[in-house]
């Protein structure tokens, strides 16, 4: 019997690894990503503060979003919204649910924790960014294979498995948002029209991908050269890849089925999935994807609270 | 350089691993060799790769401090403590006596109460007991078992033989230490445990006290529902029910997860309310249920004494049973003994003196700066004052306080604690030790295989206290051969 508050622990620990390993992806591909951009476009390493949703707070810390400022903030700092602040939540989830999860479990996400803790001030140094992130990217890979060769296909696999998918629809949109929105009005240069930026919407749109260890995936299944509709197209409604939006929502749908009392929420996932299967992109990308993705945040924000209300908040 | 035990000096105590400079004693030959067939470097790269492993492990504990909770890795040393099966059999069969006895006595004080009407054990000691429940007269748990958990203190004084120090029937913690100190040297050492040393494995107490705690069940269920109540997450023996929770593939819950409806107690699970036949608390007496006991507890479950008495649910330790870990009543266990069960005590308890018994009180104020002087009610070695190394301020402070309260106070001689060897910067050397196995009790008993080692990291120190600066070794039972 999984005790409400533990199915909260779980589930939380699942969506802070599942943050911490985006946002490390992001780190890592935005890197790389400035490296072949010109200096003078707007697309700055503010760009990843507006991804993270934490604008407000950096800039009560830091006056100008550059690379060492924001690579602490979203590496080291003590903020929630660091991969290191996440770690520790991740870890005290996993700290507080040890007695239901495999022992291997939660040795790999304390040494983890102890990982980033230990190189907290490495994270600034480009040199040696690359493997570190690597470094988290690839462990939070290996729980989810550990814990999917390890722990029963019970509630709480489960609740884990729901956190880690909503975790991962919600960062995709956030992606996506900064490639079509945030992003494409503001590349072009500052100093008058004479560097068109078309060239690089091609890279942007390719680290996008990456991002999201979609590019070869991409490749393989679109052809398509990489345009911004394809790349959206896939990385909201492509049904098969791991990370799309529709395919995680989809495995929410599947995943609240063997819930008692799934109604609720069973009901919200349907309407996150027609505001995914509604969507025409091509047609967005000419006006309103902006406004298109907000609403599926909003019912993806929805699904979170359903599952709360139903299962995490104590009974009478 | 190697470790050579005739420089080792353990002076005047009684040291388990060497009898004279050079020798070693025989069981715990084999060990001692093969410590000094290392260099030091490898030493400690052994004990790197424990510290590292413990830190991997996440084994910890929580020291409370004004500058707020601290979570600590576990202290370890790395080098084995022996105890020789044979002796450890007799210890054995000793501390399944001693909680055997306990138990009557504590059914016998809220039941018939002939050990009164005998005149053994007089009965306002009982009355007056700070752990003695009012609430608890006329219940019978089953098996008349009130105290399912002991954790037992031993120590060994300088004839090398076990005395029992005191007796921990509330909510004893460590044993989760045992288990984890095991699992840490069998990383360290692995090549000596091949079937030639014969080391007893400590893996079967979560197994032993999951049976112990389905015996109780009201509900004649195959599978009862047993939880461990934890006062929560930042309690300082959080990863130990943690981790009993998880050995046993038990709840861990704390007292928000239940609801009492009905006299009966229900954990809220995400497919609503689901009954609960055994809790394993560990939470004193007097948080667990806000309308009998402490009205500011919110530790505890509203409901949940009515639902015991009810025979609904069962309390592992059952409510009252800390009357008999009083230290008062600990200098009467010998008694206990033979009035209950007829026998011989197997272990003695360290000579001890009554502050109540005027006679006894005049020779501890007397002989105060020899003493150890002990509340009856404390834990943690709290409270204490240790005579020979107390200032002049110290040893009139507890003057006055033990002739304003008498009956809370019992003094005993200072044991010289036997020594063993631990691995400190640059040598081996000696430093004293105590020992707490832990006895379980239902429908049948068992004892652990060893238990836990504390020791004082500290030269010349008694105090072993995690909370203090103690640390902990893995103890190993093994043939004498």
């Amino acid at each position: 019997m999984l005790l409400s508050r533990v199915a909260e622990r779980v589930y939380w620990q699942s969506r802070y690894l599942e943050r911490a390993e985006n946002t490390a992806r992001l780190l890592s591909v935005f890197s790389t990503l400035m490296m072949d951009l010109p200096p003078k476009t707007k697309l700055g390493w503010h760009s990843l503060i507006e991804i993270s949703g934490s604008t407000e707070s950096f800039y009560e810390k830091y006056k100008v979003a550059q690379e060492r400022s924001v690579m602490r903030y979203l590496w080291a700092d003590n903020n929630g919204y660091s991969v290191s602040s996440m770690l520790v939540m991740a870890r005290e989830n996993a700290r507080t649910t040890r007695e239901i999860m495999p022992t291997e479990a939660f040795e790999h996400i304390n040494t983890l924790y102890h990982f980033a803790k230990d190189n907290s001030l490495i994270g600034e140094k480009p040199g040696a960014r690359h493997a570190l992130l690597e470094e988290i990217i690839v462990s939070c890979q290996q729980l989810t294979g550990l814990l999917s060769g390890t722990l029963s296909r019970d509630d709480t696999y489960t609740f884990i498995a729901l956190g880690r998918s909503l975790e991962r629809a919600d960062m995709t949109t956030r992606i996506v948002d900064v490639g079509s929105g945030n992003l494409l009005p503001g590349l072009t240069s500052e100093d008058s029209s004479q560097h068109s930026l078309e060239p690089y919407e091609n890279i942007l749109w390719m680290n996008i991908l990456r991002s999201q260890s979609a590019y070869q995936m991409y490749r393989q299944h679109v052809q398509e050269i990489v345009n911004a509709k394809d790349v959206v197209e896939f990385l909201i409604k492509n049904p098969d890849f791991p990370r799309s939006v529709f395919h995680n929502l989809e495995d929410i749908k599947a995943m609240l089925k063997t819930l008692p009392r799934h109604g609720k929420a069973s009901t919200q996932v349907n309407k996150a999935l027609r505001a995914v299967r509604s969507a025409d992109i091509a047609a967005l990308l000419e006006k309103g994807l902006l406004e298109h993705i907000d609403l599926m945040q909003i019912e993806i924000g929805q699904i979170h609270d359903k599952i709360a209300q139903t299962w995490f908040l104590p009974q009478k | 350089m190697r470790v050579n035990w005739k420089t080792y000096n353990p002076g005047k105590f009684f040291d388990e691993m060497i009898s004279s400079p050079g020798y070693a004693r025989k069981s715990s030959r084999r060990l001692a060799s093969y410590l000094s067939s290392l260099t030091h470097e490898e030493l400690l790269e052994k004990k790197t790769a424990a510290e590292l492993a413990i830190k991997t492990m996440g084994v910890s504990f929580t020291v409370y401090s004004d500058a707020g909770n601290i979570d600590r890795e576990w202290p370890f040393d790395i080098i084995p403590r022996i105890i020789a099966a044979k002796e450890w059999d007799q210890t054995s069969e000793g501390l399944k006596q001693r909680l055997r006895a306990i138990n009557l006595f504590i059914n016998d004080i809220y039941n018939d109460q002939k050990i009164f009407k005998d005149k053994v054990v007089p009965k306002e000691l009982i009355f007056e007991s700070t752990n003695f429940r009012k609430e608890c007269l006329g219940i019978k748990p089953r098996y008349g078992v009130w105290a399912h958990v002991c954790g037992t203190d031993l120590i060994k004084g300088d004839s090398g033989e076990f005395l029992v120090l005191e007796d921990n029937l509330r909510v004893p913690s460590g044993v989760s230490y045992m288990l984890e100190n095991r699992r840490v040297t069998k990383r360290v050492f692995p090549e000596l445990f091949d079937n030639d040393y014969n080391i007893r494995p400590v893996t079967e107490y979560p197994t032993q006290l999951f049976e112990t705690l389905a015996a109780i069940s009201p509900r004649r269920l195959k599978y009862p529902e047993v939880v461990v109540l934890t006062p929560g997450v930042y309690n300082s023996a959080y990863f130990e029910h943690s981790f009993l929770a998880q050995r046993m593939g038990a709840e861990l819950v704390e007292g928000r997860d239940l609801v009492v409806i009905d006299d009966k107690v229900y954990m809220k699970t995400i497919d609503g309310l689901s009954q609960v036949d055994v809790i394993y608390r560990r939470i004193d007496d007097q948080f667990i249920d806000p309308t009998v006991f402490n009205k500011e507890s919110v530790l505890g479950v509203e409901g949940l004494f009515k639902a015991w008495v009810k025979g609904n649910v069962a309390l592992a330790n059952a409510p009252g049973a800390g009357v008999a870990d009083d230290k008062i009543i600990y200098t009467y266990v010998p008694k206990i003994i033979k009035y209950y069960l007829d026998e011989e005590p197997i272990l003695p308890n360290v000579e001890s003196y009554l502050c109540i018994d005027k006679k006894q009180c005049d020779h501890v104020l007397k002989n105060l700066d020899k003493l150890v002087v002990k509340p009856a009610n404390e834990s943690g070695g709290y409270g204490m004052l240790i005579g020979p190394q107390a200032s002049k301020q110290e040893l009139a402070e507890f003057t006055r306080r033990i002739k304003a309260d008498p009956r809370n106070y019992m003094a005993q001689p200072l044991i010289s604690l036997s020594t063993v060897p631990i691995l400190s910067e640059r040598v081996v050397e000696p430093r004293h030790v105590d020992l707490r196995p832990f006895v379980l009790q239902a429908e049948k008993s068992y004892v652990t295989a060893g238990g836990l080692t504390r020791v004082a990291m500290v030269k010349g120190s008694y105090v072993v206290n995690s909370s203090q600066g103690g640390g902990s070794k893995d103890t190993w039972i093994v043939d004498d051969a």
